[in-house]
């Protein structure tokens, strides 16, 4: 082998330098991405000659556990791809300003000499108004100057407050934990000026409605490096190697440890190769499958034996032993409402007796009230809020009755319905007979309600299923079936393995679960079905356990003094907070397109379950069960002009006449009637998200309603056959948004149909904060190089439109003037128990009462001079104490200290404030003031909950007293945020964060009803909807769905589910545009067809087709893969329409959109209701999502393609 | 004995995400440029798929690597001689086809489209006409499965598979895939180095990496024929072929590639092995079915006083020494015998070794009904889905026996770790396997550590450079420490 001899001479190798010229590099700075995506990687970004050349992973994550591998390396093939963003071709530069309205403008402030006149003009002329409202989207952009840009700004927010009222101003930006100082600055402006923010998890459907449900949480889960503690993983929707891809090295290092995992997913997807199993149940079944798999736990490890520690648990941490009533209705006995403690004569004086519940003690048989309920959280004597089973009254403990089986006075053939197969079946089901107030009443335990409801027979009699082949009756193994299309004897071997690993662990069974499962109309029953096998398990609140969910991302670590920042809380006490599901049902006019919601929501018939989602919304309002702004069909201003002229003196008597206004329906809620001119949303604020494509469900619809100009909708408007509150036009409105202003760093779909584009920087050249629910560091944006080109901070460009607004002020708004702010009922707040009945004051079932039987009213005074100077300094108000999720805390003296800090205060009016000037000096802010960040606050925060709990929890604190972090330490190295209570989790040296461990081990009740995790939902409204008990619905049917009523197949064309789960090459559509992803994928977002499908239609691989309905239309080219099931199509979420689309066939030549132009938003309703126990309003909390996994399209091959 | 000493790596695809970050890092430090656009000096493969490029696996197309001469071996197309009567016209080349023809958008047109009646689109346009083209290849084309009908159910490893065995790996009950992330394998024996007439490639006598001289190199290609991985690249703006060169600048500094730097999964191991150059000829040379034993042979103990002895001689640094003992590597390749060799068959003795994927259990449907369970917790390795004469085709030259002792020797240590962290299964059940399969319990216990908890500097070991040493024989260690960076700046110039 004389031909190969290594060289070592480094003479002959000097030219190596080649290669070691280009790695040199002059500068590393630490950064991460900062919208979008829940990764949460610190990254090193490489400078050299003033340029970003690459970045890498940062690798010094603190390390926790010596038992758990590490986190490093974090970050993805997108991440990394991000510095090509920095110098490309689709960078945005230099402000510009849409030609077609910057022509008409000019024209106008020649002609006036006034920005404010020059914008009066224009939106006053119709014609005008549609000149360049049409050409949204269509080019003509021209490059303007900073400060003409902010003044065209300036001019639309000063005028639409002026005419309309301050609730016409709206901010889109999601996601705020992966840069929270950038979301922030826009939302401190909006709420200064009194505008409306409009909430994002719920709207990308992240929310898991079954966390409010079950506990009274947003979302609460394990950081990624706990899922190394699970010792048997069911990962559903969720594909972990595409869409948590810096944490998927967790679960398959688990498998080494001797973790087995199953994956449920209709196509073999990237997690599926992973699985020890795959099962491949029919896609949006999954929750048939749980159903059964709890059926057999229920009968083999509850019933058959009573396995001690998943009795234990499910007595102490569930609302299992609680009394439910079982009432008789039409001769049919049916599960009622929970036991009230005040319907019994032992407990009727105690305060908030309607709001606490009813246990039997095994040993005496007696009725006990344990602490821990809604009604003792809100008690005036505080101590009694926590989970000892201990009677508060009378100090006694005792041992709660878990099932009457053994101990009944009858038993009685109640109704379950089951929605599958539409069955009635009657089951026994013991009860005793209590003597209330309201006389003899019959209740049973939840527990047994729960047997019944699976249908384990505990010889009681009646409709029981006779085995697990059983395929009649719900919900065996043979009758799940019918549903997922895999068989009984995975049922058995699943459950039977997971209850096994449960009961030897103690908890450690966990379900991972996202988006796949989540998008789905029905996903709250489908979350909740799989939750059930959790906690009948004991695998809540344990490390290696629990409810993982990971869709989106709502961890925002400092969320307690963040807040506060954010809706400038620190100046004035209230926020325009909007729920925006139902904001843009209504107001991109989605509404007048959707059927009634019974048609395609399986519901028992009743008042209340037959309603157009339309009409409950406006119930919502009114109730105060949900925000809406604009509120009235008046602005603010006059109303509170015309309620003084008319006598009033005080706040509360305007609030008088508001009230009495309300009542006699002389004023109007705007949501009544939202296609009046008078309640369009007018100014429209877009930064940090792609409001108009990405993320906008009904794409078409907005681009038709809100901005006026071309679209692909061929729907028919429907509604009108069914509202009956809300007020039908006959023309709905074109183009109701004046102003469409987008802060971006490149030219995405929503900087193309914008009319203002302003050149944002990038995440690597500015400084903010970073937290996820991945990991529990915090960490931090950094400046690697200064903002490219004219680009600036998104804090740096609110500031500036601040500035320019109040400048503006001083000429057309100059004195204060005072505002009345509508307030939902809120979570967290004593509004909680306000609502123990719906009963509807505009219908006269009960007077209007703010905050009570209707929505809070607030009167705030505004000055609209004073804008900049508010954001630019830290308010007065963090004096009175911070907090979050119903915890608080003094920090008078950390605001006092910071005022100390000379080089960072600001004067005004004679009076030092912090300053909020600078980024940093806002981020150093929020890491002062945070109770995550600032040990002493954390201990506060503590002793605060020991007074409420009565329970010790100071220790918690204890190790960490004196860390304060700052923005200096996190961009040296990413740091472990601390043990606080406003998270459930604990971490105390090291351990994994695990959701709800805190509740577990300290006894600190979950904030629902009972203060326990909740099995039944006794809500009068979810009885009404069926879904009291945990339950299998079907999804809605596309024949009544109503996307395919108008679309003909033209040729050969199919109809598919169209699946639209997160994608490989972007996070949403970010990183989707870069040349790295589109060369790594194929050049543009295709539509995944199955072998079966493609070949029916004559399709092959790489054929351009069209995807189509109703709704609108999406072309690209097919990916024809045996992965994918027959039936099914992906289009991975999210496309762009700004690359790669041609135009359509189908609709007559024009563009084709993206994946949302054929998505239509359906309102699911009993997500609306409000003012009761964790059913309660709160800002992403809780509302209807914006659900997207029902939609069917047609699919067929284009035969000519057009760009 | 001839010791040398190699830095190699270790890709574990059971833990392979298929995410591609790799391929990136890499190609945003070294081939983000013109000429380099289609070079992916990394890249990842779906399993079964055709990969980059297209079909590299066929050489019947190719004709890479060596192919066994009696009791030697030679190049299968291009070498040094046999290559100058193809100088000019190479049938073997792949063409811009079997890659694909780079491209980039139209930006430009959605900030500079004057108001029209309908919205602008960037258009896709090639980066080698400017003109708009349809994309129709890519580097990861067949991602996923992605066109399966045109490429995974053309996969070459299916060859020797029955039609009826090819059929069952697309249908529900054993259909599965895994990734196959691949660099250059700075190989023993490479064929790259054999096959240059300009004689500009070599391998690094101090550490094993083999790089293309862009000073002597006149862009023959012969090197892109002769490599059997298709990991070398001709740079059509140079004038000059390039290939991985494993980070050699970041080596040298104490960091590592970047393309494992990146590697989320975290599935990438590097270390030194030494081996012994005597053998190089005898192992490429043996039958087929001894490729994997005789070339883990070749690899030495490096706590063997004989092996360290010689190793002094031959002038390799104690620091590269201390390495050698800690090299994760060592201990995948030659103690466990975990990771093998992709394509042993190609006879290059690649240096990057794959632990080998487990794969879900299969399932069967029945009356359209589907089922998948399993008698004990895991299911046996026979019962994973794709068959096993598959996974042998890719590391094994076709040795199934190889494969499943790999595969069960996985299963043993999580069965032994099930049984220390949960404790459910019966005795029998646990240690069975481990006993089938000669594992002992503080072997599993290893194995479980470095595949589930390794921090980074035990996943990495890199041997010092000790450039001054280098540095030392061409000038004053002083002057370079002021001149440096002062170095050549400018790319060698094309042509001859």
């Amino acid at each position: 082998m004389s031909w190969i001899k290594d060289l070592i001479s480094p003479k002959t190798r000097q030219w190596e330098e080649f290669y070691r010229n280009r790695h040199q590099h002059d500068k590393v700075v630490r950064s991460t991405h900062g919208v979008n995506c829940t990764g949460g990687c610190s990254w090193n970004i490489h400078v050299k000659d003033g340029i970003v050349v690459w970045e890498t992973q940062a690798l010094d994550y603190p390390l926790l556990e010596k038992s758990l591998p590490p986190y490093e390396p974090r970050g993805c093939q997108r991440g990394i791809s991000f510095s090509w963003y920095l110098y490309s071709p689709v960078r945005v530069k230099y402000p510009m300003i849409r030609g077609a309205l910057l022509d008409i403008y000019r024209e106008e402030k020649e002609k006036t000499g006034d920005p404010f006149k020059a914008w009066d003009n224009i939106q006053n002329d119709p014609a005008k108004r549609k000149r360049y409202q049409q050409t949204r989207g269509k080019g003509g952009f021209r490059r303007v100057a900073w400060e003409d840009a902010l003044e065209m700004i300036a001019a639309a927010n000063i005028y639409t407050v002026k005419k309309y009222g301050p609730d016409r101003l709206i901010g889109f930006s999601p996601i705020p934990a992966m840069s929270m100082l950038s979301y922030a600055a826009g939302a401190r402006f909006l709420q200064l000026m009194g505008g409306v923010n409009l909430s994002f998890y719920d709207w990308y459907c992240d929310l898991p409605n079954s966390f409010p449900e079950i506990w009274g949480e947003q979302t609460d889960v394990a950081e990624s490096a706990d899922w190394y503690n699970s010792k048997f993983v069911a990962v559903m929707g969720a594909n972990l190697g595409m869409t948590r891809t810096p944490d998927v090295h967790f679960f398959s290092e688990s498998r080494h440890n001797g973790t087995k995992t199953v994956v449920f997913s209709p196509d073999f997807s990237m997690v599926a190769k992973y699985a020890d199993k795959w099962v491949p149940v029919h896609a949006g079944q999954d929750g048939a499958f749980w159903m059964a798999v709890t059926h057999v736990i229920l009968k083999e490890y509850h019933v058959d034996k009573q396995t001690p520690f998943f009795i234990d648990y499910v007595k102490r941490f569930t609302d299992s032993p609680f009394l439910v009533q079982i009432t008789k209705e039409g001769g049919k006995y049916q599960p009622g409402r929970l036991l009230r403690s005040g319907m019994i004569s032992k407990y009727s004086v105690t305060e908030n007796s309607e709001w606490k519940f009813l246990n039997i003690d095994s040993v005496s048989g007696e009725l006990f009230c344990p602490g821990g309920s809604m009604g003792h959280r809100w008690d005036s004597k505080e101590g009694n809020w926590n989970l000892k089973y201990e009677d508060p009254e009378t100090g006694k403990s005792y041992d709660p009755v878990l099932t009457l089986v053994q101990n009944h006075d009858e038993i009685l053939q109640v109704d379950f319905l089951e929605y599958g197969k539409n069955n009635i079946a009657s089951r026994g089901v013991p009860v005793k007979y209590l003597e209330t107030l309201e006389g003899r009443v019959a209740a049973t335990t939840v527990y047994d309600l729960i047997m019944a409801q699976y249908g384990v027979d505990r010889g009681l009699g009646g409709g029981y299923p006779n085995s697990y082949e059983d395929s009649t009756a719900a919900y065996t193994p043979a009758w799940q079936e019918i549903f997922t299309g895999v068989g009984p004897k995975t049922v058995l071997q699943f459950a039977r393995e997971w209850a096994r690993t449960a009961e030897v662990t103690h908890g450690k069974c966990s379900i991972i679960i996202g988006a796949g499962v989540n998008h789905w109309y029905h996903s709250n029953l489908i979350y909740r079905a799989s939750t059930m096998a959790l906690m009948l398990t004991g695998c809540i609140g344990t490390n290696g356990g629990g409810m993982n969910h990971y869709v989106g991302q709502e961890k925002l670590a400092p969320t307690d003094s963040w807040a506060t920042i954010m809706t400038a809380k620190d100046w004035q006490g209230v926020a325009r907070l909007q729920q925006t599901p139902i904001w843009h049902y209504i107001n991109s006019d989605q509404w007048r397109y959707d059927g009634n919601q019974a048609d395609y929501n399986t519901v028992p018939k009743n008042d209340l379950s037959s309603m157009h989602s339309a009409d409950l919304v406006v119930k919502a309002v009114r109730n105060g069960w949900m925000p809406f702004y604009p509120q009235y069909n008046k602005n603010n201003f006059e109303i509170v002009r015309d309620a003084i002229k008319a006598g009033a003196e005080s706040d509360e008597q305007i609030k008088d006449y508001l009230v009495d206004k309300l009542k006699k329906k002389e004023i109007l809620h705007a949501v009544v009637e939202p296609d009046e001119e008078v309640n369009f949303p007018r100014v429209w604020y877009i930064w940090r998200g792609n409001a108009l494509m990405a993320s906008a469900k009904g794409h078409e619809f907005f681009l038709n309603h809100y901005l006026g100009t071309h679209h692909n909708s061929i729907a028919d408007e429907v509604a009108d056959k069914f509202v009956k509150d809300i007020k039908w036009r006959s023309e709905s409105p074109k183009g109701k948004m004046d102003l469409i202003v987008n802060l971006n760093f490149r030219m995405d779909t929503s900087a193309l149909y914008s009319d203002i584009v302003l050149p944002a920087a990038s995440w690597y050249e500015k400084n903010d904060l970073n937290s996820t629910d991945m990991h529990s560091f915090i960490h931090p944006l950094s400046a690697a190089i200064a903002p490219v080109w004219e680009s600036r901070s998104d804090w740096a460009i609110f500031r500036d439109i601040s500035r320019a607004t109040s400048e503006l002020a001083t000429k057309h708004l100059p004195e204060p003037i005072k505002d009345i702010v509508n307030m939902p009922i809120s979570h967290d707040s004593p509004g909680e128990i306000t609502q123990p009945q719906i009963k509807d004051w505009s219908k006269g079932e009960c007077e209007p009462i703010p905050g009570k039987t209707m929505h809070n009213i607030i009167i705030v005074e505004r000055d609209y001079t004073r804008i900049y100077d508010k954001f630019i300094r830290l308010g007065p108000n963090i004096r009175q104490g911070l907090g979050a999720h119903g915890n608080s805390y003094n920090c008078e003296d950390f605001y006092e200290k910071m005022l100390d800090d000379k080089n960072h205060i600001l004067k005004m009016d004679g009076v030092d404030y912090p300053s909020l000037f600078e980024d940093e000096e806002a981020a150093n802010a929020v890491l002062i003031l945070s109770s995550v960040t600032n040990g002493e606050l954390a201990h506060r925060a503590y002793k605060v909950a020991e007074k409420k709990t009565g329970l010790i929890l100071c220790d918690l604190a204890e190790g960490s007293k004196d860390i304060r972090m700052n923005y200096k330490d996190l961009q040296s190295r990413p740091l472990r945020y601390l043990n606080s209570p406003i998270w459930s989790g604990l971490m105390t040296a090291g351990r994994a964060y695990s959701a709800y461990t805190y509740n577990i081990e300290r006894l600190v009740p979950w904030r629902t009803l009972t203060g326990r995790q909740h099995f039944y939902l006794d809500h009068e409204g979810y009885i009404k909807f069926g879904e009291h008990l945990p339950t299998y619905k079907p999804s809605p049917k596309p024949e009544v769905y109503g996307e395919l009523r108008t679309s003909i197949a033209t040729g050969k064309a199919k109809i598919l589910n169209v699946l639209t789960p997160h994608g490989k090459w972007h996070i949403h559509s970010t990183y989707g545009d870069t040349l790295r992803m589109l060369t790594l994928s194929r050049g543009m977002e295709p539509c995944w067809l199955s072998e079966e499908d493609a070949a029916e239609l004559g399709i092959k691989d790489n054929d351009w087709v069209e995807v189509y309905n109703d709704n609108g239309i999406y072309c690209t080219r097919a990916c024809v893969s045996v992965r994918i099931p027959k039936g099914i199509c992906i289009v991975y979420h999210s496309p762009e329409r700004t690359y790669s689309v041609p135009k359509s066939e189908v609709r007559g030549g024009r563009r084709a959109g993206g994946h949302n132009s054929f998505t239509r938003i359906h309102l699911k309703p009993n997500l609306l209701l409000g003012g009761y126990g964790q059913f309660t309003f709160h800002f992403n909390y809780w509302g209807p999502v914006g659900v997207n996994r029902d939609t069917h399209v047609l699919v067929q091959k284009m035969n000519r393609v057009e760009f | 004995m001839d010791v040398r000493s190699q830095i190699s790596m270790v890709f574990h695809l059971d833990k392979c995400i298929g995410c591609h970050t790799c391929s990136i890092a890499c190609k945003n430090i070294w081939t983000d440029r013109k000429g380099a656009e289609y070079m992916w000096w990394n890249n990842v493969e779906t399993k079964p798929g055709t990969g980059y490029p297209s079909k590299w696996e066929d050489q019947e197309i190719y004709k890479g690597g060596w192919v066994k001469n009696g009791r030697t071996i030679r190049l299968r197309g291009a070498g040094k001689f046999k290559g100058l009567k193809t100088l000019f016209h190479n049938p073997s080349l792949p063409v811009i086809d079997d890659y694909y023809e780079p491209w980039t958008y139209q930006y430009e047109h959605l900030f500079n489209a004057p108001e029209g009646d309908d919205q602008p689109v960037a258009r896709p346009v090639s980066l080698i006409t400017g003109e708009y083209i349809t994309p129709k290849a890519g580097p990861n084309w067949d991602d996923d499965l992605g066109g399966s009908k045109e490429y995974a159910r053309n996969d070459v490893n299916l060859q020797n598979l029955s039609a009826a065995e090819q059929e069952a790996m697309f249908q529900l009950e054993r259909m599965a895939f895994h990734y196959l992330p691949r660099i250059c394998n700075h190989c023993l024996n490479p064929a790259c180095v054999a096959a240059c007439p300009s004689g500009a490639i070599y391998k690094r006598g101090e550490d094993g990496i083999v790089l293309i001289n862009q000073n002597k190199c006149r862009g023959w290609r012969m090197c892109v024929t002769a490599c059997p991985y298709k990991k070398s690249y001709y740079n059509w703006n140079t004038g000059k072929s390039e290939k991985c060169i494993l980070c050699f600048p970041r080596l040298e500094t104490g960091q590592i590639p970047a393309c494992m730097h990146s590697c989320v999964g975290r599935i990438r191991y590097l270390g030194v092995l030494l081996y012994d150059a005597d053998k190089i000829h005898n192992v490429a040379s043996c039958d087929e079915n001894e490729l994997v034993q005789s070339q883990i042979d070749i690899y030495l103990d490096p706590c063997d006083p004989e092996v360290i002895k010689a190793a002094r001689a031959n002038g390799i640094a104690d620091s590269t020494l201390e390495a050698a003992r800690k090299s994760p590597v060592y201990r995948f390749v030659k103690e466990w015998e975990l990771a093998l060799p992709l394509h042993p068959e190609y006879r290059t003795l690649p240096n990057l070794f794959y632990v080998p994927p487990l794969l879900p259990t299969m399932a069967f449907v029945e009356n359209g009904t589907y089922e998948t369970i399993s008698e004990t917790f895991w299911a046996a390795i026979e019962k994973s889905r794709l068959p096993m004469k598959y996974l042998a085709n890719l590391f094994s030259a076709g040795n199934e026996y190889v494969i499943e002792n790999v595969l069960k020797k996985l299963m043993a240590v999580r069965l032994h770790r099930r049984n220390v962290t949960v404790g459910d299964l019966p005795e029998e059940e646990v240690y069975g396997p481990m006993n089938e399969v000669m594992m002992d319990k503080d072997t599993a216990d290893a194995i479980f550590r470095l595949t589930s908890l390794p921090l980074y500097d035990e996943r990495f070991v890199i041997p010092p450079a000790h450039r001054e040493e280098a540095m030392e024989m061409i000038e004053s260690t002083a002057d370079v420490k002021g001149n440096i960076g002062f170095g050549f700046k400018i790319p060698p110039k094309r042509g001859l």
